[in-house]
Order: structure tokens, then sequence, then C-alpha cells
């Protein structure tokens, strides 16, 4: 088990660095960069735009070193824990990121958690009550819960609730430290619309898995042994169902991060996925780079956890 | 999850049966797929025929008509310009089945050179792909569309090509273990034997083969694809206006005018969810027909561990907003 984890492990650091060299390349590759937008925004202010000021900028951001020279700068930050700084507003980076780290992870957890509470019992339901009125339901739902764009079911949840109520979400941001009820209020739309696409496929997996498991024998000889149904589900079934759907939830972390990029964008919430879009728009590339390094870390991390998870789920993978 | 072997057994490959055959199967055994498929039809057909069946131009605005509710002349009401929306979504098929379908044609591309290639050839070359895939796995689908489309910019072949690079990409696993599994078999260690070079048997031995493969990654791909499109619309980053697109209508632009009419937000949803929901009974009824291993009954292919590992693969590659 040991030299699994360390052979993991070591293959995470080039997936890493290839990442980052991509990132870094394809930015410096492109025309059209940020420099001459900024000095566009600059010679509205003051006339006479100049090479010298576009020379001048470049240097100070330190786009004119050598390539190498700026990853090796940048990757040397990254491990102190800087990510560099805004070309803009000469903001640190790593700080921004911090200071909206609270709401993508509040959002996040409230929509695993709500999609945990609804999928597992409902797709053990669906699978033990197989071809059941209520099997179908869930069924047909849990499709919907995959066909239905968040961004729609945002968008209606913002706009129907107006027009017949009145009502609309607060506006402003309130963190949960100010006052709780209405942080949760802000909160728990976006994340249960996060957490219904999350369980739509966790609902189809579980069930899939699970009709498997209940044909095997060893479930028969547990039930002509006798055991409670309880037992034989959570036990028997329930364990090792839950193997190929510990993998769906790993892969589920990327919905909600795309989630959140839209969510927050029309809900209003100042998270990471805000942050992020305003980054693109306003090509500020330090945050680009420093997103996908960290959102890849993340999600390189959460892989890691996944086939560790498994092999331990699963004897069979550990000693291969 | 790279070390998992994801096909069953050497079982002989099955003969393909006819496109007939198929149609017949699709329509008897999978109501849902068929569905799927008629919708497919109907959307394929409103992309091809829009200039025709649309009753107004989608881009002329007349501010007279503005915000009008859905009425006999215009079915589905006029937006803040006075465009009416029915026009609008029909060639708003458009965006969505040519970049969908054509995004799906590039993950089959792809996906099948270098799957072939870190397959059959494997070694270094198997290790580098494989970090790229790992890079494709590791970062959401949304986040590495947004951050290309920002680098690059946007536009319909840069949304397509992105779009079918990285699925492309991510479906690699699928084809390589199924090159793996037909690598294996006597035939083509037959066909070594008597000296057939490396692209005769690729050509002639393995790429049948995994044709029921590719026809799957194709058709369970454009759900994802389409979704994916009308996502990067919706936050500004598809295909740039005044070009009709369903999820551009549903942006910020559009949702300020909502409140006052509920028809704009309501139709171009509506339209993309069903296109998605018939897309995706499609794709799992095409999966389900042509992959042996998963019809019918559990474990009379291959042994039943791996089985359910396959799924894992498809399923989750079946996710791709």
């Amino acid at each position: 088990m040991r030299n699994y984890i360390i052979r993991r492990v070591a293959l995470l650091i080039p997936t890493f660095l290839l990442l980052t060299v991509l990132v870094f390349l394809l930015i410096r590759l492109m025309p059209g960069d940020v420099i001459e937008l900024m000095v566009m925004q600059h010679s509205h202010e003051q006339a006479g735009q100049t090479q010298v000021d576009i020379d001048a900028i470049r240097s100070m951001v330190g786009l004119d070193k050598p390539f190498m020279t700026q990853y090796w700068d940048w990757l040397k930050g990254m491990l102190h824990g800087d990510l560099g700084s805004s070309y803009w507003t000469r903001r640190s980076v790593t700080g921004d990121i911090l200071g909206r780290l609270p709401v993508t992870f509040e959002l996040g957890f409230l929509a695993f958690l709500i999609a945990q509470i609804v999928a597992i019992p409902v797709g053990i339901l669906a699978a033990i009550r197989q071809d059941s009125p209520g099997d179908y339901i869930v069924r047909s739902i849990a499709i919907l819960g995959v066909a239905v764009p968040s961004f729609w079911l945002g968008t209606m949840v913002m706009v129907f609730p107006s027009i017949w109520w009145g009502w609309s979400p607060p506006e402003r941001y309130i963190p949960l430290t100010e006052d709780w009820w209405l942080n949760l209020q802000q909160f728990l739309i976006p994340a249960t619309i996060i957490g219904f696409g999350m369980a739509g496929l966790e609902i189809r997996m579980l069930r899939t898995t699970m009709l498997d498991v209940l044909r095997q024998d060893y479930v028969r000889t547990a039930w002509s042994k006798g055991l409670r149904e309880r037992t034989v589900l959570v036990r028997h079934v329930f364990k090792n169902s839950a193997i190929p759907v510990v993998t769906i939830i790993a892969g589920q972390i990327g919905v909600v991060i795309g989630g959140a990029v839209i969510l927050e964008n029309i809900f209003n919430l100042p998270g990471m996925g805000r942050l992020f879009l305003d980054a693109i728009n306003s090509r500020d590339y330090p945050y680009i780079t420093g997103m996908n390094a960290l959102f890849s870390i993340f999600g390189l991390v959460m892989i890691l956890i996944t086939d560790l998870s498994y092999a331990w789920l699963d004897p069979r993978i550990r000693y291969r | 999850m790279t070390e998992i072997p994801v096909t069953a057994g050497n079982h002989a490959p099955k003969r393909r049966s006819s496109a007939a055959d198929f149609v017949i199967r699709l329509v008897k055994e999978k109501p849902l797929g068929t569905l799927g498929a008629i919708i497919i039809l109907i959307i394929l057909f409103a992309a091809l025929g829009a200039n025709f069946i649309a009753p107004y131009d989608p881009l002329q605005s007349s501010l007279r008509d503005k915000l009008q509710p859905p009425s006999v002349t215009h079915p589905m009401g006029t937006d803040n310009l006075g465009r009416d929306l029915f026009s609008r979504i029909i060639y708003g098929a458009r965006i969505s089945l040519y970049i969908g379908l054509g995004a799906s044609v590039i993950n089959v591309i792809v996906a099948t050179l270098l799957g072939l290639v870190s397959g059959y050839v494997g070694g270094w070359i198997d290790l580098l792909l494989h970090r790229f895939v790992d890079l494709a796995l590791s970062l959401p689908s949304l986040i590495i569309l947004i951050t290309l489309v920002g680098i690059l910019g946007s536009g319909w072949l840069q949304i397509t090509l992105i779009m079918g690079i990285n699925g492309g990409i991510l479906w690699t696993r699928v084809v390589r273990s199924s090159v793996i599994s037909i690598r294996e078999n006597t035939y083509v260690e037959a066909a070594k034997t008597i000296g057939g070079n490396i692209w005769h048997i690729m050509r002639r031995h393995i790429l049948p083969n995994i044709m029921p493969v590719m026809i799957i990654i194709f058709s369970v791909s454009i759900a994802g694809n389409i979704m994916a499109e009308a996502g990067l619309s919706f936050l500004g980053l598809g295909v740039p206006p005044p070009t009709p697109s369903w999820g551009g209508m549903l942006s910020a632009d559009g949702r300020r005018f909502m409140y006052e009419a509920w028809w704009l937000a309501v139709f171009p949803g509506l339209i993309l969810t069903v296109v998605v929901y018939g897309v995706n009974m499609w794709g799992d009824a095409v999966r389900d027909l042509l992959d042996p291993r998963l019809r019918g009954g559990i474990g009379r292919y291959g042994t039943r561990i791996k089985v359910k590992v396959n799924k894992i693969e498809l399923i989750k590659n079946h996710k791709q907003e």
C-alpha cells in the first residue's frame, strides 16, 4: 500500500508541471496581450502613449524577461504561497483567492451535502424497488438532473419568484459571521441547484451498481443465512456498491467548481468562480494561471484520494 | 484510476449488425432512445432548414414590437429588441448542433488517434499521454474551456476545436483500453507473425473492432458538448452576439428583461433541456445496443468487476459540463 501511494504521488508532479507550463506558454504565445489593453485604457486618461510606455509596463509586470525565467520565478513564488499580483490593481493574487475561497467552499460544501442526503437513500430505494412506479419517477427526475442546465434553473429561480411574489434573493453578499440565517438563505438555492445536478448522476450510478451487486451470489448467501434486510443491504450490498460511487463523487468536484462559476455569476456571490470570470474578461493572467494551478492541485489530490479509497475499499487493486 | 483495466476479457468481437438491424433494435428495445432520435431529427431539420421554417429574420429588430408576449404572430414572443424569439431559437439550433456535432466528431478523431497510439504502441508515449489525461481530468471541463476561450478568443471555430480536443483527450482512456484488449487476440498475433506492419494491423484489425466504441463516443459526447457550448455562451464566452444561441439568450444581458417578459427565460432553456434530454437518451441507447458487455445479463461477457468498471468510465465521461 505504501509503495502504491508513493508511486501515485510521484506521478502527480509531472502532471502539475505540465499544466503550469501549458498555461504559461499559451498565455504568452497569444497576441493581443493585456499590455495593449492597459495602454489603451491609459490613453483615455492621457494622450500620447508611446512604445516606451508599453515597454515600461511590460517590465513592470515582468513580461520582458525570458520565458524560462518568468516560469521559474513564478514556480518559486508559488511554492512560497505567492502567486504574483494583478496586472491591473497590483493586488496580491493569493490574498484575493484566499478572500474568495470561503464563499465557494461554503457553496460547494452545501451542494455536496445536499447531493449526498438526496442521492444515497433515493438511489438505494430505486434499486431495491426496481421497476416500481417510484423507481420510474426517481429515474426520470435523475435524468432531468443531468439534462437541465444549471444556468437555466438558476435564471428561473431568480425570475419567477420575483414575478409572482416579488421575492428575490438578497442583492448583497452577507458573510456567515455577520448573519448566518441570511447567509444560509443566500446559499441554499444555488447550492440546491448544484446539488441537484450532482445527485442526478449519483443516483443513476448507485442504482446501476446496486442492481449489479443485488444479483451476486454472496448477496443470495446473505439472504439465505437469514440476515436482516438492513444488514444485507448496508453491509453487503451498499458497501460493495460504494466503490464506483466514490469515483463519481470525486468527479463531482468538477461539477461543483463549474457550477460555482455559473451560479455565483447568477446569484451575485463573490466567490472564486466570479473572480475567475472577471480575470478572464480583463485578461489578468496571474489570476488565470494561479487559479488554474490551484484548481488542478485540488483536482489531482481528489483523483489521488479517489484512487486510494478505491484501493482501500477493494483489496484486489491494492495487491496487484 | 489510471491503472484500472477497463475492458472485459478477451471475448472475440462480434460481427457488427447492419444499420437497418440497428434501427429495428432501437425502435423495439429502446423507446426512450427512439424518442431521443426523433428529437435529434427534428432539431437537425430545424437547423438545416432554418431559412425556410423561421417566420422572421432572427436578427431583424423592430422596436415597435419589443417584449411582445407569445401570440399567433410571435409564437414565443419577442425580445427587448423586438426580434422574434421563435425564429431566434430555430436559428440557435444551428449553433448548438454545428458546434455540438462538430466537437463530437473531433472527440472521436482525437480519442481514436491517441487511443490507438497509446494502446498499441504503449511505452513512453502512453506514459506521456496519461499525464495529459490526468491533467484534463484534474481540472473541471468548464474551467479548461473558459481558460482556453479566454486565451484563444471566442468564435465557433475555437470553441469547437477546444471542446473537441479536450473531450477527445478524456475519451482516450476508453479507446485505449479496448485497443489493449483487442491487441491480445490471436488474430493480431497471427497478423504480426506473417509480417503485417503496424499500420496494416491498426487499419485492418484494430480499427474495425473499435468502431462500436467510436460510435458510442460520438453519440454519448454530443449532449455534453451542446451543454458546454450553451454554458460558455451563457457566460458571454461563446459565439459572440448577435448570432442567436440558446445559452446566449439566457445570459446576463437578456436576464434584465426577463422580469417583465417571462417567455425570454422559459423558452430558450426549455428547448435546450429537451434537446439535451433527447440526445442523452439517444447516447444511452446507442451505448446499450452497441456495447455487448453492457447488453442483457451480467457476467455473460467477461467477469463482473470489469463490467462495472467499464460502466463507470462511460458514465463518468458522460458528464462533461
